[in-house]
């Protein structure tokens, strides 16, 4: 298995919209690299409008690309597009569901767009089903699902084809906490069987669980990459040291810490603060030893919340503050 | 291009006992009321006026047209900008399905529908005594063709559209005023002169002429063959800008 070929290959790749209307020629993604190898579970970071999606659609061989090159499976989406989107399996943003259909019969249709035969189709329905813990719902009609159970459907029904690699774009966007970590689960499990799966988000717990390796994108570059860790060690602190003060003290406070040891490192060298609309970071490698400094320096916080660092931080540090408007 | 057909039809499933209902009874509706209410008026009034047959008779065939339009213009165009927006092209984009296979998948059930539609018709006017034999096979076929002539334009130019009210605006204004200008419900011949030559350019007259002869047993071969050859051309045309239009929406 060492030295296999990856199952996807991403050179430089661009994708240009055309100018429309008043609207100018727009470069969505504009030269990104990257390998995906067979069994990884890979993540595109990014805000909104960073070019996640987009680099999706031309991986799935459904928006042809404008430059750069690009090999999925080894065969080319430009003229292969049919032979690879046979062996991909897709969780598009929208659900696109059908709402007049059943469950079953979702899977079904679904099914036989990859000319799968109706046994195979029967068989490996009920299978899935019983994964997207469905059973029960499956003569029910699709309208009547939850947000949850929707999503779950349409990871099922991804998975009909029995795909080399799974995409799936921003898969809990929109679901409550519960039904997000139902989700998670299913997915974990995928990946425990060896699934390739790559995946969009813009939750950075859900990055920390799911991904091996990721690339964080804005507008249309690679910031970052490596494995979670490595870019919470790389771009963020240990810890983090979380802030509140009255409105009033919050400016004097932040200034304070600003101009303390803290923010230049003292013997931490990466220590640093950070002013948040509604809160102050110092990112620390002891976040105790910080806030104990803090109180020394008779600061006095409404709140003070000492947690390791996430790639949130990460995220935050890397493509500014985008993600708070 | 059978799948996605085949997924039309198990949505079609769902609702056929309602459609065949609706095909069968708007024609009758439209027969009793129009044939018998107006077309005796017509009759008594002015015998012999057009093309020397009953009202009825005169006026079946033109509305099998014109319904066959229609139908094909609403599915081919609002069905297929759903479809594109929310609806099932979107699910099925991710698959080996391509957009061609898409257009000739959903077209191809337009052209079923319209047939089914157009079997009623004719089923209900050869229960008035309003055609009769083979010339009825052939009048289901024109009516056929006649809808895909307006079906496969339509989805080309639906499948880009992303406001629903504009394709209502086109059905008001373009669709519509075709009905008065295509004879059928009064023959081209008591139009002005000066107008009749539009109406000759006009999809729907040639769709409603090649029913009304085949179904009055007046066709000539010429005049047959004109009308098809000018609906194919339409749809065959429609179906070669749909496969750009609907790669270019589908796989942007």
């Amino acid at each position: 298995m060492v030295n296999e070929r990856p199952l996807v290959e991403v050179r430089n790749l661009t994708k240009i919209y055309p100018p429309r209307g008043s609207t100018a020629e727009f470069h969505a993604v504009d030269g990104i690299d990257f390998e995906l190898q067979r069994g990884e579970s890979f993540g595109l970071l990014g805000p909104n409008g960073a070019g996640k999606s987009t680099t999706m659609r031309m991986i799935a061989a459904t928006s042809p690309i404008s430059g750069g090159s690009l090999r999925v499976l080894g065969m080319d989406p430009m003229k292969q597009g049919p032979e690879i989107r046979a062996r991909l399996g897709v969780v598009t943003q929208d659900d696109h569901l059908d709402n007049e259909l059943t469950v079953r019969e979702n899977l079904h249709i679904y099914g036989r767009y990859f000319s799968l035969p109706r046994t195979v189709i029967r068989e490996r329905a009920t299978r899935l089903l019983d994964f997207a813990q469905l059973q029960e719902k499956a003569g029910d009609q699709v309208e009547t699902l939850s947000g949850g159970m929707r999503r779950r459907l349409t990871i099922a029904r991804s998975l009909i084809n029995e795909p080399d690699i799974l995409l799936l774009d921003e898969p809990t966007t929109g679901l409550d906490p519960q039904a997000r970590h139902i989700l998670w689960d299913r997915l974990f499990r995928l990946k425990q069987e060896g699934v390739t799966l790559v995946l969009t988000t813009h939750y950075m717990d859900e990055a920390e669980q799911l991904c091996d390796r990721l690339i964080v994108v804005d507008h249309g570059r690679i910031v970052a990459q490596g494995s979670p860790r490595e870019l919470i060690t790389r771009y963020a602190t240990r810890d983090v040291l979380e802030l509140r003060f009255r409105l009033d003290e919050r400016d004097t406070a932040a200034e304070k810490l600003r101009t303390s040891a803290l923010a230049t490192g003292g013997n931490d060298t990466d220590g640093r603060v950070e002013l948040l609309p509604d809160r102050v970071l110092v990112y620390a490698a002891d976040g105790e030893a910080a806030l104990a400094t803090v109180h020394a320096m008779s600061l006095t916080p409404l709140t003070a919340l000492v947690r390791r660092a996430t790639l949130e931080d990460v995220f935050l540090t890397l493509t500014g503050r985008s993600l708070i408007e | 291009m059978l799948h996605a057909f085949g997924y039309w039809v198990t949505l079609y499933r769902r609702t056929w006992r309602g459609s065949i209902v609706i095909n069968v009874l708007n024609p009758l509706l439209f027969l009793i009321g129009i044939g018998a209410g107006l077309g005796a008026l017509v009759d008594d009034n002015a015998p012999a006026q057009i093309a020397g047959v009953s009202y009825a008779a005169f006026f079946a065939p033109g509305m099998l047209a014109a319904a066959a339009m229609q139908n094909a213009f609403l599915e081919g165009s609002a069905g297929v900008a759903r479809a594109a927006g929310f609806g099932a092209y979107r699910s099925a984009t991710p698959t080996p399905l391509t957009p061609e296979q898409l257009a000739a998948g959903h077209l191809l059930f337009i052209a079923f529908r319209v047939l089914i539609a157009s079997g009623a018709f004719v089923v209900v006017m050869a229960a008035f005594g309003l055609i009769s034999g083979w010339w009825a096979l052939g009048a289901l076929l024109g009516a056929t063709l006649t809808g895909v002539a307006f079906a496969a334009p339509a989805a080309a130019w639906a499948v880009g559209v992303r406001k629903l009210r504009h394709i209502d605006t086109v059905f008001r204004f373009v669709i519509m005023p075709l009905y008065m200008f295509s004879g059928t419900f009064f023959a081209v011949s008591q139009l002005p002169e000066w107008i009749r030559p539009v109406s000759y350019l006009l999809p729907l007259w040639h769709g409603v002429e090649l029913c009304r002869t085949l179904s009055l047993g007046s066709a000539t071969i010429t005049g047959s063959f004109v009308h098809i050859a000018y609906l194919l051309a339409l749809a065959i045309g429609g179906f070669l800008v749909a496969r750009i239009t609907y790669r270019r929406r589908l796989h942007p």
